[in-house]
């Protein structure tokens, strides 16, 4: 393949992958789309882990938002499916073979409305799958409606003042027993691929509410999914850095100033204190925060909570080492006598 | 016990010929109250003392408090559909009880429970009282468990005045308490008890009796949401996804039974080859149902009426996106909420033609409890083969009631898992290949499925319009070969879909066709009309699309007659869209009012189409 040959007399990962293949085709989004930026991040991060593209399956729902996979890991499997229902086909999917990591990517209209049942409840399931929300407070493929996660008063062209409470994204997530809760920013590409990184060996569900802004119909300096707004409101509960399984943490650390996270596979989050001392295992200091930053008007971003340990979904059905999908035959038909077994249950 | 016997047994003097297996008996009850294991003795009872049986369950949708009927049939000539008329009644339900006794055909019995007091009684049909509270305050039961004992009291009464087996009674509880000897017992006890008194104290005056035969040996008792559910899981299920819903729940409830028996994997030992889930809705149900079909799993979901509703979304995307799942559909009374505990045949177009744009859903139609296992099974061959969804209609009547069925066959075929490529066939074909490229010219194409670890093998699923590659295309002459490659598949599912099943009459000038449950009631009504000199042809379809049996059926016949429990004649209409030229010979006799068809309304509606 070109870009395999490409891969060998460029720089290439442990995988023998150089960063071109884990791109996918052409954005067709706008110029300075948030979305963009994320995508890169998730090619970036996916390279660094020298993940094999084909260990990674791609789902998204409908959307902006939802386009974006075809614009990143062209050579993994993915699936467009219908307007907020992203979540049971991917769980439905990774059933086929435990040893693939799903990657979701979600709009705020996605998930927030349309897709809120499906987004709670596999939560709840704690699949392992990343899953981003790529919030930007308004519809763009059908041209500037209100989402859910528009704030109250927000002014859009056509649309007048929106008169609705918002959905928090982070916070539903928290609240519907997520085991991985994070926000970012998509001006904040560094911490983007950290976490996207983390949530990558999370052993359930990861959420990644991403503020991403749309250039195009929602970015004033005063909407808080603009760039601006983010920009000027950020506030990090930490600075964040990964580090794989069996790599040694190779910066010195002053007694205090870290909190590590030892995921379930053995890879370390490092967390560097900032302004705040934060621990992300305490669910209730994770919605005490989430409300300070609501009043305080944060964008508040960063692994809010975690519990890395909790078995996911396909942990509890004590399934076969054989992926199921390549089960045969002689592994799925019950053998010829066990049909007299089941006449003699019958009366 | 013979013949003879029972007439000692009757009233000296009295007249009548004992009337010996062929009869109707209703028992009337309050929902809730335990009357269900009752009426599942007495059912099963008969049916080890090898008389043919059905019992049928008519019942509100409510837990408890609002009247329910059971009905059972024995008919020695093999007759099982549900019938209006009952010779025995037994009234347990002080609410409808005198509804109950106005129901008792002429000639026949009436069991009611003595403490409702009985002041308008009928002289022509004989009236036994049972002393109901007496009998269940005299057992061992522990008071809580009293009005459930209370319903053991007819089983007993019953059992001695129309001579049941109290053998098979034992045996029937033995299977329904699963050898658990403390139940067993203590209902044993009370039919005993009811029985002995029964033999003291009643003088038969009616002629209804049973007597063993030997017609059920080689039978099973079974439900069509229990074989719907084995069918599947010899079929290989690997996951299925449900939401509760009358009358499907029975399926998955089925599943979770009996898969961890059935489907532990051969070479890990006690690991699982299967997933069951159950989803927050139908419409995650079905979700979860195409992404687990998509990544190469047999995939299963089950609902009924307002499920399959929130379904038809999903089903648009899995028969554009060619995603082999199975869907099964037990139906009820709609529209909407409609009546969720009654029987009916209403979603035949709705499931047919599903979501929007075009679409052509294959579907299977079950005629039998074998029928709705052999379909368990050979539904995912096709839904594989096909890549599409593949919807098998069933209903309540089969669903949630007990049928006489011959023992399930193991597959006479090996699975069928259609065109898929892994790692080695693509290494051979040097990763080339293109998932909607129609290369064998059938319309079925290659698929790939997630976890093919070749760099080649990934494509991107979607909804949206898509090339040969999966890419994304709004290509006008690229959407418009793509619908008719589709259509090209379902045209290739006559060839391997279940062909209907005939039956001829020589000399037969009309033909009836049919789908479903209607089975029992047109058998019947067939022999009864030939014994009015009415010869006719019956064709019960099993599958859409139709094979060119249907044509010729209808071409053979003087006048075909379309028989359905819904309202407009769906079958009727599905017909008449295929063979417009046909149509004249096509007549729709569709009636619903939520109750199992009855063969003397299908005799009656011919009659009176024919004008005899």
């Amino acid at each position: 393949m070109a870009d395999q040959k490409i891969a060998s007399r460029t720089q290439v990962n442990l995988v023998g992958l150089g960063k071109a293949d884990y791109r996918g085709n052409p954005s067709t989004l706008c110029q300075g789309c948030g979305h963009n930026s994320i995508s890169s991040q998730i090619i970036a991060a996916c390279y660094e882990l020298d993940i094999l593209p084909e260990q990674i399956v791609k789902f998204s729902g409908i959307g902006c938002s939802s386009k974006s996979p075809t614009y990143f890991l062209g050579r993994s499997f993915g699936f467009n499916g219908l307007h907020g229902r992203m979540p049971s086909l991917a769980t439905g999917a990774l059933f086929g073979d435990h040893t693939l990591r799903g990657l979701a990517v979600s709009g705020d209209g996605d998930t927030a409305s349309i897709g809120m049942g499906q987004f709670k409840h596999v939560l709840r399931r704690n699949l392992r799958l990343v899953y981003i929300v790529e919030n930007n407070g308004v519809y763009g493929l059908t041209k500037g409606q209100f989402s859910a996660t528009a704030e109250v008063g927000l002014y859009l062209k056509g649309q007048g003042s929106n008169p609705y409470m918002p959905v928090d994204i982070a916070w539903e997530a928290l609240v519907g027993n997520a085991t991985f809760v994070a926000r970012s920013f998509a001006g904040d590409p560094k911490q983007v691929k950290e976490l996207i990184k983390a949530a990558l060996s999370h052993r359930g569900i990861a959420l990644l509410d991403i503020i991403s802004p749309c250039v195009t119909f929602n970015n004033k300096d005063t909407a808080v999914h603009s760039y601006a707004w983010g920009k000027e409101h950020e506030v990090a509960l930490h600075e964040l850095s990964y580090v794989p399984p069996a790599e040694e943490i190779m910066v010195d650390y002053e007694e205090g100033e870290i909190q590590e996270v030892t995921m379930h596979d053995g890879s370390k989050v490092i967390l560097k204190k900032l302004e705040h001392d934060y621990d992300p295992y305490n669910r209730a200091e994770a919605m005490r925060i989430l409300e300070e930053a609501n009043a305080k008007q944060w964008l508040l971003t960063g692994l809010i909570y975690i519990d890395p340990d909790k078995p996911s979904l396909l942990d509890i059905y004590n399934l076969t080492e054989t992926p199921l999908n390549r089960l045969t035959e002689n592994r799925l038909r019950p053998p010829r006598e066990s049909i007299k077994q089941v006449n003699d249950l019958m009366f | 016990m013979s013949l003879a016997q029972v007439k000692d047994d009757l009233k000296p003097g009295l007249e009548t010929q004992p009337i010996v297996n062929a009869f109707s008996i209703t028992v009337g009850s309050v929902n809730g109250s335990g009357s269900q294991t009752s009426n599942l003795t007495i059912l099963r009872a008969l049916f080890k003392m090898g008389i043919p049986v059905s019992g049928k369950n008519l019942f509100p949708s409510n837990i408890q408090g609002l009247p329910t009927w059971y009905t059972i049939r024995v008919n020695k000539d093999g007759f099982l559909a549900r019938c209006d008329e009952s010779e025995i009644v037994i009234a347990m339900n002080p609410a409808t009880l005198y509804k109950d006794l106005h129901d008792v055909q002429p000639g026949g019995a009436f069991f009611y429970a003595d403490d409702i007091p009985l002041t308008n009684k009928r002289d022509d049909v004989s009236i036994y009282p049972m002393p109901v509270k007496a009998i269940s305050r005299s057992s061992s039961a522990p008071t809580e468990l009293r009005d459930y004992i209370a319903n053991m009291v007819y089983v007993g009464v019953l059992a001695r005045m129309i001579n049941i087996d109290m053998e098979k009674i034992h045996l029937a509880l033995h299977f329904h308490f699963k050898g658990k000897t403390a139940p067993i017992d203590l209902n044993f006890g009370v039919i005993q008890k009811a029985y002995d008194w029964a033999n003291e104290n009643l003088t038969k005056t009616d002629p209804y009796v049973v007597e063993p035969m030997n017609l059920t040996d080689e039978c099973i008792l079974a439900d069509g949401n229990t074989a719907a559910a084995l069918g599947s899981i010899f079929g290989g299920v690997q996951l299925a996804a449900w939401y509760p819903i009358t009358p499907a729940s029975g399926i998955a409830e089925a599943l979770i039974e009996y898969m961890p028996m059935f489907r532990k994997d051969p070479q890990e030992p006690g690991k699982n080859t299967f997933a069951i889930v159950q989803a927050e809705d139908e419409l995650a149900a079905i979700g979860m149902t195409i992404g687990a079909g998509w990544s190469g799993l047999r995939a299963m979901t089950s609902t009924s009426g307002p499920g399959l509703s929130l379904m038809a979304e999903y089903t648009g995307l899995a028969y554009f996106a060619e995603i082999p799942i199975v869907v099964w559909d037990v139906q009820r009374v709609g529209p909407s909420t409609g009546l969720p505990t009654r029987t009916a045949q209403g979603d035949l177009t709705f499931a047919h033609f599903i979501s929007h744009g075009d679409t052509q859903i294959v579907i299977l139609l079950p005629g039998s409890i074998n029928e709705c296992f052999e379909f368990g099974w050979k539904s995912f061959d096709i839904a594989e083969r096909l890549q599409t969804p593949v919807f098998v209609l069933s209903d309540l009547d089969f669903g949630m009631n007990q049928w006489m069925a011959d023992k399930f066959e193991y597959p006479d075929t090996p699975m069928e898992r259609g065109k898929v490529l892994w790692e080695a066939d693509l290494e051979r074909l040097k990763g080339q290949w293109a998932r909607y490229k129609d290369v064998d010219g059938d319309g079925v194409t290659y698929r790939t499925l997630p976890g093919n670890r070749h760099p080649n093998a990934a494509y991107f699923g979607r909804g949206t319009g898509h090339d040969e590659n999966a890419r994304y295309s709004e290509d006008n002459k690229v959407w418009h070969a793509l619908l008719d490659r589709l259509k090209k598949k379902y045209e290739k599912a006559r060839e391997f879909v279940p062909a209907p099943v005939i039956q001829k009459e020589p000399g037969a000038e009309i033909g009836i066709i049919s789908f479903g449950s209607t089975d029992p009631a047109i058998q019947e009504a067939r022999v009864e009309l030939l014994k009015k000199g009415v010869k006719t042809d019956f064709m019960r379809v099993r599958a859409m699309p139709f094979c060119e049996d249907v044509r010729e059926f209808i071409k053979a016949h003087r006048q075909n007659y379309v028989i359905e429990m819904n309202r407009d004649g769906q079958l009727h209409q599905l017909i008449s869209l295929e063979y417009p030229t046909e149509v004249m010979k096509l007549k729709s006799i569709a009636y619903t009012d939520g109750l199992p068809l009855t063969a003397r309304f299908v005799r009656e509606a011919i009659l009176a189409e024919e004008k005899i």
